[in-house]
Parts: structure tokens; C-alpha cells; sequence
């Protein structure tokens, strides 16, 4: 009895589910005709009352100074601010494509993301004559390859990668990518390598002389055979922890980034070296949102951190290069400490850029590589 | 009342009607809004492309799923079946006695023992997780103690077992609960029936207890299959990244391909495999 | 009588492997050191750090407040559903559906109500990972209550139909007192399952304060802090607390009617 009536009411279901994939396919037709990276730039009214506007940031943890937000609401005037915080590149991308409006204002992303949210017609255009601290930034800073003369994006940070690695446990102190792809019987499983695909690909790509943005499929099968040799010889991948691995004495030899290699540790034994083979250079940049209702604020806040005052905290306190030569000039750097690679030196490192189509080949080779 | 027991009948059947409506609408309702309608929206997509730098570019496409059968992905998938597979019986071996005990302790105790159950649950699954690393890793405390007896070192923390071990300690509570509940149910009376006729532990275990204790057994071993099957981030913390489940294929085309179709259809694919177990175990669960 | 004695050894093996590491993060927790691995000495300097810590503390706030609000909707909905379930139809494909939420990845979930959220132009906060976390919260809380309901004793719901009661009359004074024991677990995995959220709460929670377990993955992604150790200790003891206040309601949800003792 009952039992009809509910396979009866299957259609229904089923009438609704295919009314939501129908909704779904047009909803999204729409917001891919929305799809364009050139989109007439909002006019933005450099006098606009910001206490009318509140600002919704998010940034990695640790990031930005703790005390920020209320200065922020001090300084500029804005009504309100709030920052929130996310782990990695991806997830933030996730908020941001899932749905229309993500509610962020300004996000921080590394370069090859601020590409691709731009290539989907995510981003507002930076308007410099908003953000007058732009100047302080090193004429290196706007010739970024993803984003050449910081259209769509500021830099806050920039590095590069390489080994960091125990100098009083190592044998022989690294000087080759092929120094953790091929490690000595002494580093047996005391090496880690990263996880995120592109930075997991990049010691083999480099080592095998090829460009961080290959996409030749015979060169990825060439760099895949490299790291699937290596994999039985790891600790582990990681991200995020290799520092405190180095200091436990874990491990002996990590990739890492520059900023994250805990060079300035009191013990002094930590060290940090650029393969001879060549690395990458990555940007970590501030972008707005197109959908953003307080681009104005959005616009003032951007030029606040460019402050040297304000930028400088960063090169200060988490050990990061910033892409701004006023706030560097006020930096006092540390021996040992890796403040010291010039703009000029990280600029012979090579960009990550997005490569579209070709960068699911990267998932698919970390997948690889990952699965036995 | 008593008039109503007159036209019995056809009360009881129009009863009968009112009673599947107040019952399933609303959580059927909440059902088909909540799950089924963004399940279409993001199963939608499996028939569309990825758009050159993420996103979906709505034109059809049967691409995704000439992907799927790719030996890699069929790899992990069996990879994952095997190692959630493993940590379900093992729950169940451990499980089921650990339930059995609870449901014949006093009542007293028997609230006790099963808040012990729970209560790891209560400070947070990473970290729990994460109190694993501190066990299990090379200068962790498994091996010092080891050292002590001149053992060791274990070399488990990143290897398969890791997981297996972290998937067990976080989905144990999940078998056992249910278990309890189909145990505690048991009449003492239709085993000591059993026994009186002479039959002996085991075939009273094994023609009594088990068969009705079967929902029981249903129950918690999805409960354990399940969220091992599809997880994502004990591989992660624990396996290393070092061997991968599909429950990290799928947040990889999510996260970091931003492949959303091919993600979805990933889904689908883990969806499809965990719907036919459903069924058995329905299918199962009736005519225990 | 031996056979029991058996029985005892994989139940204290269960406690001791549920209560090891408890009792490693517990210890840690009151190192002096920093290290993940060796105790330098005791203090409580952790929990100094611990109490000055805003964000975990919005984060408690958040998480019970979600945990509260989805665990009484899924509850609610969870055991209408059972019951229905389990006595006004005997369809295997709502059977499969009602247990679905449970079963769907939770990466899959979040991002798919982020979209549906998203298209039906609904701002995100607590509210939506309310509605999200009742979602599978529903499906554990009716799992539960049908273990509870299936083979237990009909006749009395039936002596009840024909004497003529209405399906609510007989749900309320039959079928709800002998459920209880299952909707007290089915609540409490509820409310268990919510607190230790992450990945869906992460996608729906919008522009809102994180709930504690978001917070805490941040804080494990970047490395093991003996903060978390004491965060774990002080977790286990409220919850302690909370279970030692709440025996007494325990106490009295078990005094049911059994139809078998």
C-alpha cells in the first residue's frame, strides 16, 4: 500500500532533480557568458565614504600582523573588517569559484592562482591610482610573469625554493636537486619532499633541465620515472611541518620554501641552499574580487599593507621576503638570515604560471607518483 | 475513542496514510533540499568539460568517464576498498566482544563503559590523529619503549598499517554503539533457551546471537566502512601522502586540478560503489 | 563462565587502544618543552597560552552552539524518519536515500551545498553549517533508531492501532518510550559527529568565525604545538564534566519500558 504510493512519487523526485540539473546547466551558461577577463573597469570614486564599507579578507594563517584588523579599523575608517583564514592555495580557490559572490573582498593567493581566478573573470582590475604606495614596490615587482605590470594583482611576498637541510648532520652539504632526488645511504628515508603537484614536480623538472611550466607529456613521463625512483627512499611528502622535522632531527634533507626553512633557528645548524640546477620564483599576491561591494575600502586597505611600516612586518616577524623596497630598506637582516637574496637573484628563478589545460597533468602525475 | 472503534477499518487504513506522510515528509523534504538537490547540481557536471583555468564550460562531453576507467583510478579505488575492507572486520573482531561485555554489565557501569566509548571522540578527531604521529613516529614513544626491551625500531608511521591503525581508532566508537544497541536488545532468556537444549556456546552464538544481532553488525560496519572508505585526511597525516584513497582523488580534483566535472564524476563513481553496498546491506538487513 | 573471562580481553584491549593516546596528549600537554616527543619537565604554561587564545575560544562557542542546534533538528527529523521507515513503507530506495548523507564524501557534500547555498543567493554562516551538519547528523540518529526499532515488539503498537489510536497517539505513547534508549545514542552520535566537523563547516560557514575544528586543522597543518595537547586535555574534561552533569538525564532517559525484562 504505502509502498506504491512512494513509487509512485518517484517521478516526482525525479522531476525535481531533473529540475535542479536543468537550473544548474543555466545558472552556470550565464555565469560563463559573465566570462570575460576584460570587462570595463568599474568606476571607483577615490573619496568614497569607507565607513560605509566593511572589508572581508582572507589570508593564511599568520599571515598578516594580529593587531591588523584594528588598525585597519583605526586608520582607514572602515566600518568593519574581518579576516578570515585559510590553509592552502586550493581551498581558498574553492570559496572563491564555488559560488558567484564568496562574500571576500581581498584574498591572498600565490601568483598562478590570481591567474586563473582572473582568467575566469573573477577579479577586479587594480586601479594604481588608488593604491599610491604601489611605488614602493622594486621595478623587479612589476614584471611578474603571470602578471606583467600587476594588473590584476599586488605582491606581498616572494621567494623561491630549494634545500634546506641539517648542516651538522649531513655528510656532505647539498648542492643538487639529485642530492634529495637520488639520496646518499645516509638520508635513507630522511628526506620529505612536498605535496602540492607543482612544487612535487619541481626538483625533477629542474634537475632534468626542463621549464617549471613544461607540458610535454615526454618530459612529465621522464620527470614521473625520477620521483617514482625517489619514493621508496622519502620519509614522507609535506607541506607544511618540514622545518619542525629538521629540527627534531627527522630529517636530514627537505624541499622547501625559503621562508619556511628555519635558517635563523639558535642553533645555527639549519642551512638553506639553491640547487645549482636552477628553482622557481613564487609570489604570494593580494587580489580583489569582482564581486566585491567595498572596492573602494578593498583599494585603501591593499595601500595600507604596502606601507613600509606595515609591509615591512612581514620580512620582520615570519621571515619572508617582501617585494617592497621601502620596507626592506628598514629591515635589519639577521646572519644566516635569507632576507638577503636580492629581487635580482630570486628573478633568475622561474615563475609558476597556470598552464590551463596542461596543469591537470600535474594532478594526474602527483596522483601517479602518490598511489603506488 | 470509542466511537472510533466502530469504523476501525477504514481508519486504520486512511491511519495508515497519515502515518507515512507525518513520518517520512519531513525528513524526506530536508533530504531532496539539502543532499539530493546539490548532489544534481554537482553530478550535473559530470557530463561538461573543465574550463582551460577551472571552472565548467557547459558543453557535453562523455570524456569524464572514458577517464575513470584509467587503471590508476581503478587502482585506488581497490586500494581504498581493501584498506577500509581490512579496517572494518578488525572493528568488528575488537567491536563486537567490546559491545557484548557493555550490554551484560550492570547498569551502572554499562553508562560508564559507554561513555568511555565515546568519549576520545570529544576532543577532536585531528587531534586525536595527530596524538597517533606522536606515538608511531621514529623518535615517538612506540619506539622508545621498544628501545627499552632492545626492539625496534618500527618503522609503521607513513606505510599502509599507519593508516589502517588511525582509521580503526577513529571509526571504532561508530561499530560499537550500534553494536551495543542490537546487543542490549537480546532477550538473556532465548540464549539460556538455547543452552538449556543443549546447544553449545558457539552454536548458540552462531544460531541465536549473531542472527539477530545482525542489524547491529549491519549498521556499525558501514558506519566504519564508509567515512574510511572516502577519507581523505588520515591518509594524509598518517599514510604520508606516501599511498592515496579515493576520498584524496576526489579532493585533489576539487582542490587542486580544480576539475570539478572530473571530480563529480570521481564522485559518482564512489557514490555508485557505496549505494550497491547500501542495498545489500538493506537487502541483507531484511531478511535477518 | 570462561568463555566470558575470554570475552574480556578484546574489551580492555578496546579501552586501552581508545585511551593510549588520550593519555600521551593528556602528559604532553603538562610538558615544559616544546618538543612532540620528549617531556622536559612539567608546567602549565600551555594552558596559559591556551586561555589567551581568542580564536579557540570563539571556536568552542561556535562549535557547541552548531553542535547543539544540528543534533536537535537531526534528532527530530532522524527519528520521524525511522519510524516511518521502519513501519509505513518498505521501500529500499528511501531506505538507501534516508542513509545517503552519511554515506557521500564529505568534500563532496561541502562543496556541493556551497553551490546550492550559492545559487539560492543565501548569505553562509552558523546557521548554514546548522543545516548542513543535521543533514548527516539525520542520517546516523535514524540508523540508530532502527536498529532500535527492527524485530523490537510490534504487538503493542499494534494492540494500540486497533484499539483505535491515531499513528501519532500510538508513536507517542508506545513506540517513542521504547526508542528512547536509541534516540539518547542516536543524539548523542549526533551531537559527536557535528563537533568534530571540519570539512563541510568549512565550506558553508561563509564570512562567520570558524567553529573549533577548522581552527584546530590550522593550527596541526603548521606543526605540532604543545597548545593543542592541552586543548585536547581540556576538551576531555568538559566533556567529562558535561557527562558526569548530564547522568542524571541519562539515568532518567534509561528508565524506560522494557518490553523484555
Amino acid at each position: 500500500m504505502s509502498r506504491t504510493r512512494f513509487t509512485r512519487r518517484l517521478p516526482a523526485t525525479m522531476a525535481v532533480v531533473g529540475l535542479a540539473l536543468a537550473v544548474a546547466a543555466c545558472g552556470g551558461e550565464s555565469s560563463s557568458g559573465s566570462n570575460s577577463t576584460t570587462v570595463a573597469a568599474e568606476q571607483l570614486k577615490p573619496n568614497a565614504d569607507l565607513s560605509k564599507q566593511s572589508l572581508a579578507v582572507t589570508v593564511w594563517d599568520g599571515y598578516l600582523p594580529e593587531e591588523l584588523a584594528q588598525r585597519v579599523k583605526e586608520k582607514l575608517k572602515v566600518q568593519d573588517i574581518k579576516i578570515q583564514l585559510h590553509e592552502t592555495n586550493e581551498t581558498a580557490m574553492a570559496k572563491l569559484t564555488a559560488s558567484g559572490d564568496s562574500g571576500i573582498d581581498v584574498a591572498f593567493v600565490s601568483g598562478q592562482y590570481a591567474q586563473a581566478l582572473n582568467e575566469q573573470g573573477l577579479l577586479e582590475p587594480i586601479h594604481p591610482e588608488l593604491i599610491p604606495n604601489l611605488a614602493n614596490l622594486y621595478p623587479e615587482a612589476t614584471q611578474l610573469s603571470y602578471d606583467k605590470g600587476n594588473k590584476y594583482s599586488v605582491p606581498y611576498t616572494w621567494g623561491t625554493t630549494g634545500i634546506c637541510y641539517r648542516s651538522d648532520l649531513v655528510k656532505t652539504p647539498p648542492t643538487s636537486w639529485n642530492d634529495i632526488l637520488k639520496p646518499p645511504a645516509w638520508a635513507e628515508k630522511k628526506v620529505t619532499m612536498m605535496t602540492t603537484e607543482r612544487w612535487l614536480a619541481l626538483p625533477a623538472i629542474k634537475a632534468l633541465g626542463y621549464s617549471v611550466n613544461t607540458d610535454k607529456d615526454d618530459e612529465i613521463e621522464k620527470v614521473k620515472e625520477l620521483l617514482m625512483a625517489q619514493k621508496p627512499h622519502l620519509l614522507t611528502y609535506d607541506d607544511t611541518t618540514f622545518g619542525d622535522r629538521l629540527l627534531s632531527g627527522e630529517a636530514l634533507m627537505v624541499e622547501a620554501w625559503d621562508g619556511w626553512c628555519p635558517t635563523t633557528d639558535k642553533s645555527g645548524n639549519i642551512k638553506f641552499v639553491v640547487p645549482k640546477e636552477g628553482s622557481d620564483l613564487w609570489v604570494d599576491t593580494m587580489v580583489i574580487m569582482k564581486s566585491s561591494k567595498n572596492k573602494e575600502a578593498a583599494h585603501a586597505l591593499i595601500n595600507y599593507i604596502l606601507d613600509p611600516e606595515v609591509h615591512s612586518w612581514a620580512a620582520e616577524n615570519i621571515n619572508y621576503k617582501v617585494p617592497n623596497k621601502a620596507a626592506m630598506d628598514r629591515v635589519k637582516i639577521a646572519e644566516g638570515s635569507l632576507l638577503g637574496i636580492s629581487p635580482a637573484e630570486l628573478l633568475n628563478g622561474e615563475s609558476i604560471i597556470d598552464l590551463g589545460e596542461a596543469s591537470t597533468k600535474y594532478t594526474r602525475l602527483s596522483a601517479d607518483v602518490q598511489a603506488k | 475513542m470509542k466511537s472510533e472503534v466502530k469504523a476501525r477499518p477504514v481508519n486504520r487504513s486512511r491511519g495508515r496514510r497519515l502515518g507515512a506522510f507525518v513520518f517520512l515528509s519531513p525528513g524526506l523534504a530536508y533530504l531532496v533540499v539539502f543532499m539530493l538537490v546539490p548532489l544534481a547540481l554537482l553530478l550535473s557536471t559530470t557530463v561538461f568539460r573543465r574550463g582551460r583555468f577551472g571552472g565548467v564550460v557547459y558543453e557535453f562531453t562523455a570524456e569524464n568517464f572514458e577517464r575513470l576507467v584509467d587503471p590508476l583510478y581503478l587502482g585506488v579505488l581497490v586500494d581504498s576498498l581493501k584498506i577500509a575492507t581490512l579496517t572494518t572486520l578488525i572493528a568488528l573482531l575488537i567491536g563486537y566482544p567490546t559491545a557484548y561485555v557493555i550490554a551484560r554489565l550492570p547498569r551502572k557501569w554499562k553508562t560508564i563503559a559507554l561513555v568511555a566509548i565515546v568519549l576520545p571522540f570529544w576532543t577532536n578527531f585531528l587531534i586525536r590523529v595527530y596524538a597517533w604521529i606522536m606515538l608511531l613516529s621514529g623518535p615517538g614513544l612506540v619506539n622508545s619503549a621498544l628501545k627499552v626491551f632492545g626492539l625496534g625500531p618500527l618503522e609503521v608511521l607513513y606505510t599502509e598499517g599507519a593508516i589502517v591503525t588511525g582509521l580503526l581508532y577513529s571509526y571504532l566508537p561508530l561499530m560499537v554503539l550500534p553494536l551495543y544497541a542490537a546487543i542490549d536488545r537480546l532477550d538473556p532468556q532465548l540464549r539460556e533457551a538455547s543452552s538449556n537444549l543443549g546447544a553449545s556456546a558457539f552454536t548458540t552464538f552462531r544460531k541465536v546471537t549473531l542472527p539477530l544481532t545482525m542489524p547491529g553488525v549491519l549498521t556499525g560496519s558501514l558506519f566504519v566502512f564508509v567515512p574510511s572508505f572516502g577519507n581523505f585526511v588520515i591518509p594524509e597525516m598518517l599514510g604520508g601522502s606516501k599511498s592515496i584513497m579515493v576520498g584524496n582523488l576526489i579532493r585533489d580534483q576539487f582542490l587542486k586540478a580544480r576539475d570539478w566535472p572530473f571530480g563529480a564524476t570521481l564522485a559518482l563513481a564512489l557514490i555508485v560503489v557505496l549505494v550497491v553496498l547500501l542495498v545489500a546491506q538493506s537487502w541483507v538487513a531484511r531478511r535477518a | 563462565m570462561r568463555r566470558s573471562k575470554l570475552l574480556y580481553v578484546p574489551f580492555w584491549a578496546s579501552y586501552v587502544f581508545l585511551y593510549l593516546p588520550i593519555a600521551v596528549l593528556v602528559v604532553m600537554s603538562f610538558n615544559a618543552g616544546e618538543s612532540a616527543y620528549t617531556f622536559e619537565g612539567f608546567s602549565l604554561k600551555w594552558y596559559g597560552e591556551l586561555a589567551g587564545d581568542e580564536r579557540v575560544r570563539d571556536g568552542l562557542v561556535n562549535t557547541l552552539m552548531v553542535a547543539a542546534g544540528s543534533t536537535v533538528i537531526a534528532t527530530v527529523l532522524g527519528t520521524l524518519l525511522a519510524v516511518g521507515l521502519a513501519r509505513h513503507t518498505r521501500s529500499k530506495l528511501l531506505d538507501s536515500v534516508a542513509l545517503m548523507p552519511a554515506v557521500l564524501p564529505d568534500v563532496v557534500l561541502g562543496i556541493g551545498l556551497l553551490v546550492f547555498y550559492g545559487m539560492v543567493q543565501s548569505t553562509l554562516g552558523l546557521y548554514s553549517v546548522v543545516l548542513a551538519h543535521a543533514l548527516f547528523a539525520m542520517a546516523f540518529v535514524a540508523a540508530v533508531v532502527r536498529t532500535r526499532l527492527a524485530g523490537s515488539d510490534t504487538s503493542l503498537e499494534e494492540a494500540s492501532r486497533d484499539l483505535g489510536a491515531g499513528p501519532v497517539t500510538t508513536f507517542m505513547k508506545i513506540t517513542l518510550p521504547q526508542l528512547a534508549p536509541g534516540i539518547v545514542a542516536g543524539a548523542l552520535l549526533a551531537f559527536t559527529l557535528s563537533l568534530d566537523e571540519f570539512v563541510i563547516a568549512f565550506f558553508t560557514i561563509g564570512n562567520d568565525d570558524p567553529t573549533l575544528p577548522i581552527v584546530i586543522y590550522s593550527m596541526v597543518r603548521f606543526g605540532v604545538t604543545p597548545e593543542i595537547n592541552a586543548l585536547a586535555a581540556i576538551l576531555l574534561l568538559v566533556s567529562f564534566t558535561a557527562v558526569i552533569a548530564g547522568q542524571r538525564l541519562t539515568k532518567i532517559g534509561e528508565r524506560e519500558p522494557r518490553a523484555q525484562d
